[in-house]
């Protein structure tokens, strides 16, 4: 751990995983929508469900959808917030088998009707996983600059997508590759050492079958 | 990364062991000892932005928390006396601002969070301290907080009480003794210490919630650190070195049933009022 995981983080209380945790998760979902949400389905799973209202659970996952960052002060009036903002939130329990007691699952549906489902748990210190996007596994932390691309399962997209990034000179710090069948959908996780800029993420968007690109950039906030 | 204190005191040699840990820093996250100190000196300036922040007419979702740190001020003739009233004050003041969803540092981590700037605020006051100092003891403590962390636990889920408020009480014995201009060997020893104090301290949080007794146990990780600082000034030490009291306290963590750790199921969460606190909710 760096020093800056034992002295930190800034954060509005009362707990760095039912709270901090909490709030990036709903960040790192909005940013995967890539946009405000109009509706958001908030299901808690486990400590979430059991104490999730004694620490704000709630309040701070709606924080993160709004926007704001986990040391926000605005954090303990995010329902509020959300409501004058015409955000829908719906907030319920749910048992989910063979998760982390810690985890959330957060269904978020833009006003033009495209949705995402983020599933995610928190896993101590204000440090998160993401563990499915849309219902295809996935595992990063957001801690990194993050490029999560959905393309069609066929050979040499690979290569092409990191020769993207290596000719800016942008370095891959891990990378994870997912799909639902063979030849199918399938789901690359590549994080990266640098900030990503829009040209590198214009390229990727236009490589044969590449479906979506999402960047995920907590540090933008 | 320093995986054990013996390795930070040798870092250090001669230099401050301060230096050691920035060094450390830049080296790991690929940054400038500028870049690293400005970061460390903004969590010193919310540290003490957070205690002016707090509101005394707050009070926790549940209702558990809130108002305590602004009584403790009203007390005439403390026995401890003006400074460690003080202390006393800050800490409640972090611990419920913490638990009424203020903005705070986690330091190591949030339940833990008033112990740093209980001792750390009123101090800089007393000695009139610069704020460069203190951002040094930051280093300090989070140099010894970095070897906890990777030999024991800062987490109260993993190691119990002892390893958020107990890591928190050692990191603040650690930085005292810097701000007092105390050795590196000084500092391990007052770490070593207040760690030995806490040992097998453990995490019952009523309700499950970061409040009792979490608020008040910042106040006794304060006031074990200043005892442990001002021991290791005097020239003692515990007897048994900072690495091995760090050992010994991971693996009493391990040993410690699920219950006394973070499940709001043992002590005092299983008492008969903790029980009814927690079916009011």
């Amino acid at each position: 751990m760096n020093i800056f995981d034992i002295m930190g983080p800034v954060m509005v209380g009362p707990s760095s995983s039912h709270t901090a945790g909490a709030a990036r998760m709903g960040l790192v979902a909005r940013k995967l929508l890539g946009f405000q949400p109009a509706r958001a389905d908030i299901a808690l799973h486990g400590s979430f469900a059991a104490t999730g209202a004694g620490h704000g659970t709630d309040r701070a996952i709606v924080a993160g959808l709004l926007g704001m960052a986990p040391d926000d002060p605005d954090i303990p009036r995010s329902l509020q917030l959300a409501h004058e903002a015409g955000m829908e939130v719906s907030i319920h329990t749910v048992d989910l088998r063979n998760a982390h007691p810690n985890t959330a699952v957060l269904t978020l549906t833009g006003s033009l009707g495209r949705t995402v489902v983020v599933d995610a748990s928190s896993l101590g210190g204000g440090r998160i996983r993401v563990n499915a996007i849309d219902g295809m596994a996935a595992a990063f932390s957001g801690d990194l600059p993050t490029l999560i691309i959905r393309n069609e399962d066929k050979p040499g997209i690979l290569s092409e997508v990191s020769y993207c990034l290596a000719r800016r000179g942008l370095n891959i710090a891990a990378m994870q590759l997912y799909r639902d069948r063979r030849g199918g959908l399938s789901v690359m996780v590549i994080e990266c050492d640098q900030p990503v800029g829009p040209e590198v993420l214009g390229d990727i968007q236009l490589l044969d079958g590449v479906v979506r690109c999402i960047y995920l950039d907590l540090e933008e906030v | 990364m320093f995986g054990s204190v013996g390795s930070l005191l040798s870092a250090a040699g001669d230099s401050p062991l301060w230096q050691a840990v920035l060094d450390d820093d830049c080296r790991d996250r690929g940054v400038s000892p500028q870049a690293s100190m400005a970061k460390m000196g903004k969590l010193w300036q919310v540290m003490k932005r957070s205690v002016m922040d707090y509101d005394p007419t707050r009070r926790s979702p549940c209702g558990l928390s809130g108002g305590q740190g602004a009584q403790m001020a009203t007390l005439d003739h403390s026995i401890c006396g003006p400074f460690i009233q003080e202390v006393i004050g800050v800490a409640l003041k972090m611990g419920e601002h913490n638990a009424c969803m203020g903005r705070i540092v986690a330091a190591p981590t949030a339940g833990a969070c008033g112990v740093m700037p209980a001792v750390l605020i009123p101090l800089q006051r007393k000695d009139r301290l610069s704020d460069e100092r203190l951002v040094e003891c930051l280093y300090v403590a989070a140099g010894f907080g970095q070897v906890i962390a990777s030999r024991a636990s800062i987490s109260g889920a993993e190691g119990g009480c002892q390893a958020e408020v107990g890591s928190a009480s050692g990191m603040a014995a650690a930085a005292l003794v810097h701000a007092r201009g105390g050795s590196g060997a000084q500092s391990a020893a007052a770490c070593a210490m207040a760690l030995q104090n806490v040992l097998g301290l453990v995490c019952d949080p009523v309700a499950g919630l970061v409040e009792v007794p979490c608020v008040k146990r910042n106040v006794m990780g304060a006031m074990n650190a200043l005892a442990c600082a001002d021991m290791a000034l005097a020239g003692l030490d515990g007897g048994i070195p900072c690495d091995e009291v760090i050992d010994a306290m991971g693996a009493v963590g391990r040993s410690l049933p699920t219950s006394l750790r973070e499940t709001g199921e043992g002590g005092l969460a299983a008492t008969p009022t903790g029980r009814k606190i927690a079916e009011g909710r």
